[in-house]
């Protein structure tokens, strides 16, 4: 018995140092050099720093006119009405798709299922939004992030109801529901724990999304967190206090969302791998 | 009961509608835009001109050959990985929890504040590798300035990122394996390398199954680390066919941009679909 507790004495000593070492140092060295002076910060060093530069925030939060507000404003936007518009139409859709296998369901079915995999096509998307007269606008880059999040959130919702009984639907429907508040007032209030999934993972992969922003949803006034993040990157090759203090702003609310919904991202993560 | 009146096929118009003007027609599109020549003035049809520029020009065959060299070593690395990580954090260890948590954390985080991070982590004189193989006596490589080895850096940057996933899906796979085969594996006297072998690696195989199709699939469309690293520089050298589709779309070449898109289409419906059909026909048996 003692040498078996020995053993995983042992590894738990090693699995938290190599842990250490290539999960949490990255995450250090950003925090060290957003707190140096310039010339420090050059050195790319992960020592403590000399002097405490907190301005290095104050100065990242008003660089040009404050973009990095406007920036969190956008993606804000962005990730709202994207989630708002998933939930609704990616619950009505998984629910009907999960209830119903006759050949129209299962071919629609089948092609959400094909934008899993594929990415979007990007010079006719923006020919269309031009066509449309919605080029650049919010209301185009909240479609197209819609559009592209259907597939992994309808798959959640038709697996989340596969464990909900047809029995209540039908006894609802002989009472005289109608099918629309039979949805909303029945099936939807049952679906909560697979929208709270939806809702984080999705406000994950939306506000942290780079390229369709960079393809759709070009113009200053129009910038997302993650542009502003890569344009410091030209712009503070030779300050890297005020970069890391960039990638820190950006990174501490993720962090946060990750502490508070830990379980419910890997949940998630897991359900909509294994059922893809 | 009535299926069709309970669940009226209207519930799905909302989300077809949307799927299909902005994700399906586009798509669709890209065909025919792929055949275009198309400059300031207008679109003229140029036929299969624009893929046989694409393929006589070695600055975008790299992307083919970089696209398919980076999703199947993502993929084998975030397998081996990220099973080795789970047998590992499935054991009776005191830290597993918070261990899956800060191996799953950097899949959350910002890629591109990931690509700035290891930039500097990489650099040759400065950065913290290359100064911690200095303390062995080790003269580190420049990681993403040597041609040889920058595609392979930012693979491995990738792995860093997403081996987390792979962890907690595996762990999902191994936890809901039934107690009872080891108990009677222990019985028999098998050891514990038997058992992982014999009972947790063969019944692990739908989460295996998973990991390789969501690696591959992620690998195969990967731009945002590559571009925040390197710029599918030194020279091509990581140029992947999502950074050659935006390069061409910057630079005002908007048929070649878009056969770019079509031939990658192409082949991730080549690669990722045939292989998980054939995963999930081997998976039923």
């Amino acid at each position: 018995m003692n040498t078996y507790k020995k053993k995983h004495l042992f590894a738990d000593i090693i699995g938290i140092i190599v842990g250490f070492i290539i999960f949490v140092i990255p995450f250090l060295f950003m925090l060290v050099n957003s707190l140096k002076e310039r010339v420090e910060a050059n050195l790319l060093d992960i020592t403590i720093p000399k002097t405490f530069a907190w301005s290095n925030f104050a100065e990242a939060f008003t660089a040009k006119h404050y973009q990095i507000l406007t920036a969190f404003k956008n993606s804000l936007l962005l990730t709202f009405f994207s989630l708002l518009f998933l939930i609704v139409v990616g619950s009505m859709a998984g629910y009907v798709i999960q209830r119903r296998k006759d050949k129209p369901v299962t071919i629609i079915s089948m092609i959400i299922t094909t934008g899993l995999m594929i990415p979007a096509a990007v010079m006719p998307t923006i020919w269309l939004l031009q066509a449309l007269h919605i080029y650049k606008t919010m209301f185009s880059m909240i479609m197209i992030e819609t559009a592209l999040q259907i597939p992994f959130t309808v798959l959640l919702y038709r697996g989340f109801m596969s464990s909900i009984p047809r029995e209540l639907e039908e006894a609802a429907y002989i009472d005289g529901c109608s099918t629309l508040q039979l949805f909303r007032q029945i099936i939807f209030p049952l679906l909560k724990p697979v929208t709270a999934t939806i809702i984080i993972l999705n406000a994950c992969t939306i506000f942290n999304d780079f390229t369709n922003p960079l393809y759709f949803l070009p113009g200053a006034e129009n910038i997302t967190v993650q542009q502003t993040l890569y344009n410091f990157m030209g712009q503070y090759s030779s300050s890297f206090n005020l970069l890391f203090a960039d990638v820190i702003i950006i990174t501490i609310p993720m962090l946060i969302v990750f502490i508070v919904f830990n379980k419910q991202l890997v949940a998630g993560m897991v359900a909509g791998a294994v059922k893809g | 009961m009535d299926n069709k009146r309970i669940y009226p096929i209207w519930f799905l118009a909302p989300a077809m509608v949307i799927f299909t003007v902005f994700f399906l027609i586009p798509i669709a599109m890209s065909l025919i835009f792929s055949m275009m020549n198309w400059t300031f003035t207008g679109m003229s049809w140029a036929g299969f001109n624009n893929y046989i520029t694409f393929f006589n020009d070695y600055s975008m065959t790299i992307g083919i050959k970089n696209t398919i060299i980076y999703a199947f070593a993502t993929m084998a690395a975030k397998c081996v990985l990220g099973f080795l990580l789970a047998v590992f954090l499935t054991s009776n260890i005191k830290s597993k929890h918070f261990l899956r948590s800060i191996a799953f954390f950097p899949n959350i985080v910002s890629t591109i504040a990931v690509g700035i991070t290891f930039t500097a982590l990489m650099h040759p004189s400065k950065g913290l590798i290359n100064k911690a193989l200095a303390v062995f006596g080790i003269t580190g490589p420049d990681w993403l300035g040597n041609i040889n080895i920058a595609l392979g850096s930012v693979i491995a940057t990738d792995v860093w990122k997403g081996v987390g996933v792979a962890t907690v899906i595996y762990i999902a796979g191994i936890t809901s394996i039934d107690k009872s085969y080891y108990e009677a594996a222990s019985i028999d006297g098998a050891t514990s390398f038997q058992q992982l072998i014999k009972i947790t690696v063969p019944l692990c195989r739908p989460s295996v199954n998973s990991v390789i199709i969501l690696a591959l699939t992620s690998g195969m469309r990967c731009f945002d680390l590559i571009w925040s690293m390197t710029g599918g520089g030194p020279g091509f050298a990581t140029d992947v066919m999502a950074s050659v589709v935006y390069k061409k779309y910057a630079a005002g070449y908007y048929g070649l941009s878009t056969a770019g898109n079509v031939i990658m289409f192409i082949l991730i419906a080549v690669i990722a679909f045939p292989l998980q059909k054939f995963l999930q026909s081997r998976e039923a048996e």
